[in-house]
Order: C-alpha cells, then structure tokens, then sequence
C-alpha cells in the first residue's frame, strides 16, 4: 500500500551527532521528502528541527526508527503545546475545546489542568484561550 | 418589618473586626455551618460571608489622569500603545474601555478575528507596571498650545489612575448554546454548532449578588475587593433589574441586578485584572471582585448559604435567537449540573464550560477573608440601597 502519509515531527539533536548529516538521509535511503518549518542547529550545540515529513506511512516508520538510532530525540509537534500557568486564569473556556481530555478540572481546587501525554495536537485550545495561556513553544 | 432572632448592626461588625475577634467564611464554608446548625445558630456564629468572581466583564475601563507637559495641552485625542482613549473629559483626563481594539486591527475582515491587544490589555499593562507609549493630540488653544505630546510612560507617571467599571459582577447569566449548522464566536467564547458545547458565567454559590438574591447588604458605598485591592460599589450598575424570573429561594433565575464599581488602580494587581481576547468577537477584562456579606440577621445568612444546585440559569440558542434579538429560553439548568461539564439538552450531551473561574473567585472569597480576619478590611455601610432592592 502506498497511501500518502504526513506527519509533523519535533527533532532533537544531542551536541555530539548534531555536526552529523542524518537528516537528509531521510530523502536518500527512505525516499521521503521532508519542509523544515523551524531550525535551530548550531554546531556543537544542541539543535533543533520541526519537518513536515511527506511519504509512505511504511517509509515514514522506517524512517523515524533510523532516527532515533542515530540518536535524535524524535516527538510528535503535539508535544510542544504547553500551558503557560503565569498566564492561565483557570476559567475553563478551553476545556470543550480538548476532546482528548488534555485540559481538565481538578475538581479539588478547580484549576484546569493540562496533561501533555494526552495532548492531540490539534491546537484548538491555542484560540480558544483568552488570555493565550495555551502556547506553541518549539524551543 | 419581619421580626428576627438575630439582629446585628454594621456597626457591631466593624467593632469585631477592630478588636480581632470577628468571625468570617467564605460562601462555600457557610453552605455546610448553615446545614448543620441552621439559619439562627449561623447567624449567631458567623458575622461576615466573603464572595467572590472573576469572570470577564466588558463594561469596564478606567479613568487616567496624565498630567499637564510643558507647554500644556488640551488633549482631544488620545492613544495608549495604540488604542484610542476617549480624550472629550477634559485637558488631559481620559477614559480607556476595556473593549476598544488597537488600531489598525484586522478585526474581523479574516474571520474569526484574533483580536490580541486592546483596552483590556492596555489596563493589564498599566497595572503591571510595563512603559506605554501615551500620544496624545489637541488643536491648541491660547491656554494650551500644545498640538502634539508623546511620552513612554508608566502608571507611575500618571497622577490618576482610576478603575471605574460601569456595570459588573452580574446577578446570573445565561448559558449560550448554538442552535446553528456553523460555528459561532461570540463574547459567550467560541460556540460549536449542532450544540455541541454551551458556555456559562458567574461563580454561582461563590458569587457575589447570587449570595444576597435581594441586595439586602449591598448597596451604594458597600466596599469590596476589585482588582486586588479594596473598591467601592459607585451606583447600581447599567442594565440593572430587579422584576426578574426568581426561585422560590429569591435567587434570579435570569440576569438581574449589576453594579458600578471604582477602585484605585494603581493598588491593583495584574493577577485580579486580566486582559481577555475572544476569538471572532473582540477584547474584554477578567476583574476580580469580591464582597463581604455582614450578616445582618438570619435571613441574610440563609441567602448566603444558597447552593450550586438551587441556582437555575436559562439557556439561549446564540447562534439565531440571540443575535436577532428574539432570544427565548430553551430551559433552565443549574449550576451544579453545568459545573458536572455536561449537561442533556433536549435529549442531547452538550459539553460545558465555564467562562470565569471558579478557581480564582475562590481565592478572592479567602483573601477577602483574610483581610477581614487581620483587621484591614471593614464592612462599608451602604449609603443607598439599590435601585428596586
Ligand atoms: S482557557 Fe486559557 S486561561 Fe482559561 S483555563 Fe484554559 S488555558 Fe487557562
Ligand atoms: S492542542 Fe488540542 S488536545 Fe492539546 S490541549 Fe489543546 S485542545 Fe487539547
């Protein structure tokens, strides 16, 4: 099967492997074309990638597996919303908005909480927050 | 005149908040005091309820005062960080809403706008103590020749700073739902259509008219905590009534009376004041208020002691009914059920949310304790009472 798959993926870089080209190797052995939506790779430094990668679903799997043995730290661009506490004023109006279950109450001291681990990705939250609690951070 | 057990006067109060030995709890303490021990033995108990909110209230704004430049000034125009204050007061007085957008905002022309700066925000920058640019624009006169003046400032800079809401704290509210195919953005927050989600305000039991149904203790000089620090109650607030839909507990079963507050801003606190940016429909303020309940006598008490579920809202279908301006009731739910996070509608799950929070009218009924405990804060006797109360 050959359906079209696309995925947006957080890539991090340790010091050591980060003068390292691995990631184009992603369109040379696996045959997956890839946008960078943000870089930040400095040498020596730790570095950071967000693609947009484009391919087979059977190639994507593949290709995020040799990744990982190269030794990036690979997530989901979900992973990167966070809840801005300074900012949050526990209201609440972004709660019907998460239909993963991400954000909710804890009915003990009614503050809305946020599980990253359960957080789709979808964003939907970001807008719907008033006071922009809910942020996008890729650094 | 209805006779009463237990009869105390402001006066009473203030003496026990002055020698330290003033009993006080919140709106939610006095639910299980009152269940226990009844409404007379409360009553002797507990001299003060605290309340509190803090939920988006559009009707406010603030009056600054920024002082005269050298050469004067009569300001008739008037900008902070790029959001027009209305500059017609006088010389160099000017009023900032909350709700008035920074120019050159692409408001709505891309659907739904974002709307991420305005009065609300410029309020919360004030208060936290971050540089705006003032301009200011006149056409001079032989008193005030000045034209142009633009300064960075801060809210130390200026010699007034005034938070002067005209209509707040809201006695109930709605529940809005979307009857329509699409999706709505409204100052109810964003709606999705088919009902999938309803939205409410109020902090309910912890609110501060829903725990005095009548305004029987809160009238015209009663003073509260607004933003942080203490504030009055400055009139009946606009859109105020008081012939509304009630329970047989006396709670409105509908919006009913409001308040106008004041409250000095440069005491205030940005985490009681919170700009707010609702998606396709504009900018607003979250303000924090909360208002001591002197317990007068019995009955007042057992108003206060008014639980979640004895509070009924209506719900209104805002994506036809409401913007028309024919809104009818699609029925009554209370607080206990909207606060579950879901609610059956005709014969439907609908998804609730709150749009204030109950986390934070919380901690302003417990501040407000607080102070009240530590002698800082008194009881203000209403001068007025408020209009049909
Ligand atoms: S909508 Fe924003 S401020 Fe309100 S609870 Fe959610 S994250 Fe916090
Ligand atoms: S991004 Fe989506 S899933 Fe994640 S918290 Fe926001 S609404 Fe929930």
């Amino acid at each position: 099967m050959t359906t079209p798959y696309s995925k947006k993926v957080v890539l991090r870089y340790t010091p050591d492997i980060v003068d390292k080209p691995i990631v184009c190797l992603l369109a040379q052995d696996f045959g997956l074309t890839f946008n960078i939506l943000r870089a930040r790779v400095l040498p020596r430094r730790e570095g950071l990638l967000v693609l947009d990668i484009s391919g087979t679903k059977e190639n994507f799997d593949r290709g995020i597996r040799f990744l990982k043995e190269s030794g990036l730290k690979v997530e989901p661009l979900s992973k990167s919303v966070t809840q801005n506490l300074d900012k949050c004023v526990h209201c609440g109006a972004c709660l019907a908005f998460c239909s993963s279950n991400a954000l909710y109450v804890d009915k003990a001291t009614m503050r809305i909480l946020f599980d990253a681990e359960k957080c789709s990705g979808c964003e939907f939250c970001v807008k719907a927050c008033p006071v922009r609690a809910m942020e996008i951070s890729l650094l | 005149m209805k006779r009463h057990k237990v009869r105390k006067t402001y006066k009473e109060i203030n003496e026990k908040i002055r020698a330290g030995n003033v009993v006080v709890v919140t709106a939610e303490e006095i639910i299980d005091i009152v269940e226990r021990k009844g409404n007379v033995e409360a009553a002797k108990q507990v001299d003060v309820v605290t309340t509190g909110t803090f939920g988006p209230m559009c009707s406010s704004g603030a009056f600054l005062n920024f002082g005269h430049p050298s050469p004067r000034i009569k300001g008739t125009r008037t900008w902070l960080n790029d959001v027009a204050a209305y500059g017609g007061i006088a010389a160099v007085d000017c009023y900032i809403g909350a709700t008035e957008v920074v120019e050159g905002d692409p408001l709505n022309s891309i659907h739904p706008g974002e709307f991420n700066y305005g009065g609300g925000h410029v309020i919360e920058d004030l208060v936290a103590g971050n540089v705006i640019r003032l301009r200011v624009e006149g056409y001079g006169t032989d008193c005030y020749p000045a034209r142009k003046y633009e300064k960075n400032i801060t809210i130390h800079d200026l010699r007034d700073a005034m938070l002067f809401n005209p209509r707040n704290a809201y006695q109930n509210y709605s529940c809005a739902v979307n009857m329509s195919d699409r999706t709505i953005y409204t100052y109810m927050g964003v709606l999705r259509p088919f009902m999938v989600n309803a939205t409410y305000s109020t902090s309910g039991q912890l609110s501060p008219l829903l725990n005095d149904p009548y305004c029987s203790t809160i009238g015209i000089g009663t003073r509260i905590f607004l933003g942080g620090t203490q504030g009055f109650v400055s009139w009946h607030g606009t859109q105020h009534r008081t012939q509304v839909l009630r329970g047989e507990n006396g709670v409105p079963r509908e919006s009913a009376a409001t308040i106008a507050v004041i409250g000095n801003m440069k005491e205030m606190n940005p985490e009681w004041l919170a700009a707010a940016s609702f998606l396709g429909y504009g900018v607003s303020l979250y303000v924090g208020i909360g208002i001591p309940i002197p317990v007068l006598n019995e009955e007042v008490v057992k108003h206060a002691a008014v639980r979640d579920e004895d509070i009924y809202v209506q719900i209104y279908d805002y994506g036809v009914d409401y913007p028309s301006g024919k809104a009818k009731s699609l029925g009554e739910i209370n607080y206990k059920e909207l606060r579950s996070g879901q609610i059956t509608l005709n014969g439907k799950a609908v998804d609730t949310a709150p749009l204030s929070s109950y986390y934070k009218a919380r901690q302003i009924a417990h501040l407000l304790k607080e102070w009240i405990e530590k002698g800082t804060f008194f009881i203000g006797e209403p001068q007025q009472m408020l209009p049909g109360c």
